[in-house]
């Protein structure tokens, strides 16, 4: 315990932590810009300076650790005009162009100059060269808005261990960025956006996708049929002042319906129907293993396409370690350019599929040529859940006042399987609640059907399961003991990745999603992201999982019909065709290797 | 600093390419264990490439496993690397507070003048490269400028003719 004194206050600090640290704690809120709580410090951006006794010059809260007796004041005439001329100096290398700016009213630089008073334009100056590197499908870059906190490097190289986004050049020319000259399209950036959700200006955005999806609603010759994913009914509310966690899944299909789409359907159908194709393709590996033959172990999950895009740039020998799953939405627009549109006697062509993904790295998935079916692409747009929380706010829509709906028939029904894709762990529980019960005829050996040991927000999580007793036809796994990992984030991938290359991998399944937590923490989900609202978001997602009456997904109805009337069984001919994919090598400047 | 180094920095000019980066290669080796040489490798690297080009850059970072992005970051910070090839002369003139109030300036420009090209760049002839520092620590011989290894001190603007002259 650390005393300490904070404008007169007597405070009982932490031993290690910063004054910053202490302040909020105690409830005394330190302007502040770079800082992010838990994940940067580094004191670049200087605003959260404060006076402490016997220092000789003012002090960066967020990186001077608390020393016993310090006496600190953090609104003193000095600190006050010195951080207001530190704003100024920041503001005269800034664009005006708040009006237009997607970040307007959630610009941590427009809220920062809202709480010190911030006056006109005292510094005026030759300002950064714009520089938009729109390269990307999912990323924008615009370095004039940048104002170089940093903190999108902290995220790109240590949270999830790339190193696309480094500080290029010096003084007045530098630049976040990667090599000078090069674009994110030429670099091995995944597209996961975690960038995005960090970024306290609008210098790292998704996108734009929302004009694309407009027009396509005004356009009267289209059907337009949009899909969510699992993680953005837990997070959309947030756009609309809800507290985290805080699930909306009645209102949101309330409100796309006034927005003028045709069909709304549920990414969840096809996350049931990823289980029964995914479960099968992982049978199949093990019995093939278990009876001797030729068979690539451990299987790897496929749902989420920044984990794909990096495993395609770093570790393209091992790729047939991958599910050759479609992601959920791809599987659905598929469908709906087939199965739905025979049923509703129209034209593909005429049909324009849009999902809304908690996800930039999505809007890079629907331009690969893969994934196209009859030369038309499984799905149209992506809008991510900011864009559609816009797009709500854009058309007046008074989301608070919705009734709740439902999902249209028939891709609209799911089981709580399908739910918790939408968080670290859940693809791979929602996995084994059918594979165990398949291969048993039992249930999941485990408490309300949770798999506890790869809940939660850890980096890497395993387990094991052993399969006794399993029903005749799959005598062959009698006595398996089934090992699993999890992880969220690229740094833990990288981990099991180096296991799997180096042929010493223990487990037979892993499920990887590219950004930590899983999806509900995703590059296109509502800003600010820290542990607590993670935590909240997945709490959330299992809510919804145990509201359902059915939670195993080869128990959807819908799903056993959509066999029985079109694709006849699981990795049957027509799954092959419209439901799997295969990758693509990589080299780290995005260059394709034969 | 290279000296202690078996690989010691020089601006070979009779080896070929693939013998430049073998000797980089070995560089990077030497030093890929040592935190924080990533600055030491490209100086060495500089010294036997004679410049730091992208691919060189490309060639360093995929060595020593780290991103492109950490490396062309470093290049671009420090104004002693260089991305393109310099002149077979490096002229330094000193603008640090002594020597730019003593006329620093002026000799800046009259280079400029005389080799055709603005600071950081090249004559057409790659005899001269010109650069700026921020004090040699020569304060007393102000204006001061180095040509290479040689420092030229309470430099004459007027003078500066002649003395390119001897290269």
């Amino acid at each position: 315990m650390v005393n300490i004194t904070i404008n007169n206050r007597k405070i009982a600090a932490r031993e290690g932590e910063t004054i910053m640290e202490a302040a909020r704690r105690n409830n005394i809120y330190i302007p502040s810009l770079c800082w992010l709580d838990g994940v940067h410090s580094v004191g670049s951006c200087r605003i959260c300076i404060v006076e402490v006794e016997g220092a000789r010059t003012l002090q960066a809260s967020c990186i001077v650790p608390v020393q016993d007796g310090m006496v600190i004041r953090t609104n003193t005439e000095k600190v006050r005009k010195a951080r207001k001329l530190l704003y100024e100096l920041i503001l005269s290398d800034h664009p005006r162009e708040c009006l237009s700016c997607a970040r307007n009213q959630s610009c941590e630089l427009q809220k920062l100059g809202e709480m010190i008073n911030a006056e006109g334009d005292r510094f005026v100056g030759e300002r950064s060269k714009t520089a938009i590197d729109d390269s990307s499908p999912s990323i924008i870059r615009d370095m004039s808005k940048c104002v170089l906190c940093r903190r999108c490097v902290t995220v790109c190289n240590e949270i999830q261990g790339i190193g696309v986004l480094n500080v290029q050049n010096r003084g007045f020319d530098t630049v976040i960025g990667p090599a000078p000259g090069l674009a994110l399209d030429t670099v091995n950036c995944t597209y996961c956006g975690q960038c995005t959700t960090i970024c306290p200006v609008g210098a790292l955005q998704e996108k734009d996708s929302t004009e694309a999806v407009w027009n396509a609603l005004f356009d009267k010759r289209k059907r337009v049929i949009v899909q969510t994913a699992p993680a953005v009914r837990a997070a959309l509310g947030e756009e609309f002042g809800y507290e985290p966690g805080t699930l909306v899944t009645g209102k949101m299909v309330t409100a796309l319906r006034e927005l003028g789409f045709d069909d709304v359907f549920d990414t969840n159908f096809a996350a049931d129907l990823t289980i029964i194709e995914e479960g099968s393709e992982l049978l199949e590996r093990l019995t093939a293993a278990l009876s001797g033959k030729q068979a690539v172990l451990p299987m790897i999950t496929s749902c989420s396409p920044g984990w794909i895009k990096y495993v395609e740039h770093t570790w393209p020998d091992e790729l047939d370690h991958l599910s050759s799953c479609k992601s959920p939405h791809m599987m659905l627009g598929a469908l709906t350019k087939s199965y739905y549109a025979q049923k509703l006697g129209i034209d593909p062509k005429d049909i324009f599929v849009v999902s809304v993904m908690p996800c930039t790295a999505k809007k890079f998935e629907i331009t690969r040529p893969e994934l196209a079916n009859d030369g038309l692409p499984n799905v149209d747009a992506v809008l991510t859940t900011r864009e559609l929380g816009r797009m709500i706010k854009e058309a007046g829509i008074d989301f608070e006042s919705l009734e709740d709906s439902r999902f249209d028939s028939p891709m609209g029904a799911s089981t709580g399987a399908a739910d918790i894709f939408g968080t670290t762990g859940g693809v791979m529980e929602a996995a084994l609640r059918t594979v165990y019960e398949l291969v048993t005829g039992r249930e999941l050996p485990f408490e309300d059907l949770h798999v506890k040991p790869i809940q939660g927000l850890g980096r890497i999580k395993t387990a094991e399961l052993s399969i006794e007793d399993p029903l005749p036809e799959y005598s062959h796994f009698g006595g398996t003991i089934l090992r699993i990992a999890v992880t969220s984030g690229l740094t833990g991938a990288r981990e099991l990745m180096e296991e799997v290359a180096a042929g010493s991998s223990p487990y037979h399944f892993i499920e990887v999603m590219g950004c930590p937590g899983g999806c509900i923490s995703g590059g296109g989900q509502p800003r600010p992201v820290d542990d607590a609202i993670r935590e909240k978001r997945l709490e959330a997602i299992y809510s919804e999982d145990e509201g359902k009456v059915l939670r195993k997904s080869h128990e959807n109805p819908d799903i056993r019909k959509l066999y029985e009337e079109f694709l006849g069984s699981p990795l049957g001919h027509k799954s092959h065709e419209l439901l799997h994919t295969h990758y693509v090598k990589r080299g780290i400047y995005n260059q394709l290797i034969d | 600093m290279g000296g202690q180094s078996k690989t010691k920095a020089c601006a070979c000019k009779n080896i070929s390419e693939q013998e430049k980066y073998n000797r980089i290669a070995e560089v990077i080796e030497e030093y890929r264990d040592k935190e924080g040489s990533l600055i030491q490798i490209l100086h060495l690297a500089q010294g036997i490439y004679g410049c730091l080009p992208h691919e060189l850059q490309q060639f360093i970072a995929e060595r020593l496993e780290i991103p492109l992005s950490k490396v062309s970051g470093v290049v671009s910070f420090y104004s002693f690397f260089t991305t393109e090839p310099r002149g077979e002369n490096i002229i330094r003139v000193c603008l640090g507070t002594a020597c730019y109030v003593r006329g620093g300036k002026q000799i800046v420009d009259k280079l400029q003048e005389i080799l055709g090209i603005e600071v950081g760049g090249t004559s057409k002839d790659r005899k001269f490269s010109l650069e700026v520092m921020r004090c040699i620590g020569a304060c007393g011989l102000a204006p001061a400028m180095t040509i290479n290894d040689k420092v030229y001190k309470q430099v004459n603007p007027d003078k500066l003719r002649s003395i390119l002259d001897q290269y």
